[in-house]
């Protein structure tokens, strides 16, 4: 068990995150939860890191991402809370009212 | 080598509660693998020796955004089938570059050398060393934080709430401003004829 293996698991969420995005386009919570993954394949990294180098910035780093995470996801269910109220839809292919 | 052994059995359940959030039909079942992904992280960060980020993770992640996730997928009626429609033509080209991704990682990663020695921090628990960090030289960051978390609170309640018409709701100030004068009416009647309707 050395660094290397926590890093090609969190290589492996991280591309599992991306496929999700690209396979779920139109489902606008799915594309939130793939982001949560690719998050938490970054967490991953930093905190192998820190224990590996036996430095604890790692861990207080992982922190912040895991707050901008949770704010991240409180924001955009709200939006998309927000938006099916108004359209009834979730599908990103329907969020398109800017475009004018 | 038992940590061995744990550090497999936790990173095999993690990846595929991952596959099963991005791959499964029903949103709720996504919303549980996605539980069940961090949980099993979590118990990776212990191994880590990291327990009060692994505590952090199974209350804030899957007390509270998990939790929010479900609420959200329950609450809002959506025909999930109709958006999966047409989710297989984009399989090629997700595979394609996922496999792309993975690659670029790879060579990434045969780059990466750190010996193997873990160093030994210094004699106290993992929260007492992360507070000490944390109240002293990262304390900016943290009060950035908690600002951060306060905007989203109060983004999230304004974004959701909204004023509804078709509710009738008490107008206080009008009411304490509401004179006798306005309201009432004496009316001398005289005897046998009735009230004349004003």
């Amino acid at each position: 068990m050395s660094l290397n293996h926590f890093l090609l698991l969190s290589a492996m969420l991280f591309t599992i995150g991306i496929v999700g995005i690209f396979l779920n386009r139109r489902n606008m919570i799915i594309i939130l939860m793939s982001i949560e993954l690719i998050l938490l394949a970054v967490n991953i990294n930093f905190v192998a890191f820190s224990h590996y180098l036996g430095d604890l910035s790692g861990q207080i780093f992982t922190f912040f991402v895991l707050t901008v995470a949770a704010a991240e996801a409180a924001i955009g269910l709200a939006i998309l809370v927000a938006f099916f109220r108004n359209r009834a839809t979730i599908d990103v292919e329907e969020i398109d009212s800017l475009k004018g | 080598m038992v940590a061995d052994l744990v550090f497999y059995l936790f990173s095999a359940i993690t990846v595929g509660a991952a596959i099963g959030v991005i791959a499964s039909r029903n949103q709720v079942h996504s919303v549980l693998f996605l539980i069940l992904a961090f949980f099993n992280v979590a118990g990776l960060f212990v191994l880590l020796e990291a327990e009060f980020l692994a505590a952090i993770l199974v209350i804030v992640y899957m007390g509270a955004v998990a939790v929010l996730f479900l609420f959200v997928v329950m609450m809002l009626n959506i025909d999930f089938e109709e958006l999966r429609k047409g989710a297989m033509e984009h399989l090629p080209m997700g595979l394609f570059i996922g496999a792309l991704i993975l690659v670029e990682f790879g060579f990434i990663l045969s780059g990466i050398h750190v010996d193997g020695q873990v160093h030994q921090t210094a004699n106290v628990s993992n929260t007492l060393a992360i507070g000490q960090l944390l109240f002293t030289k990262f304390l900016l960051p943290f009060e950035v934080a908690s600002l951060i978390l306060l905007v989203a609170l109060i983004g999230a309640v304004v974004l959701t709430h909204r004023r509804r018409k078709d509710v009738k709701r008490q107008n206080i100030p009008s009411q304490i401003a509401r004179k006798r004068a306005d309201a009432v009416e004496l009316v001398k009647v005289a005897s046998g004829q009735g009230a004349k309707q004003p």
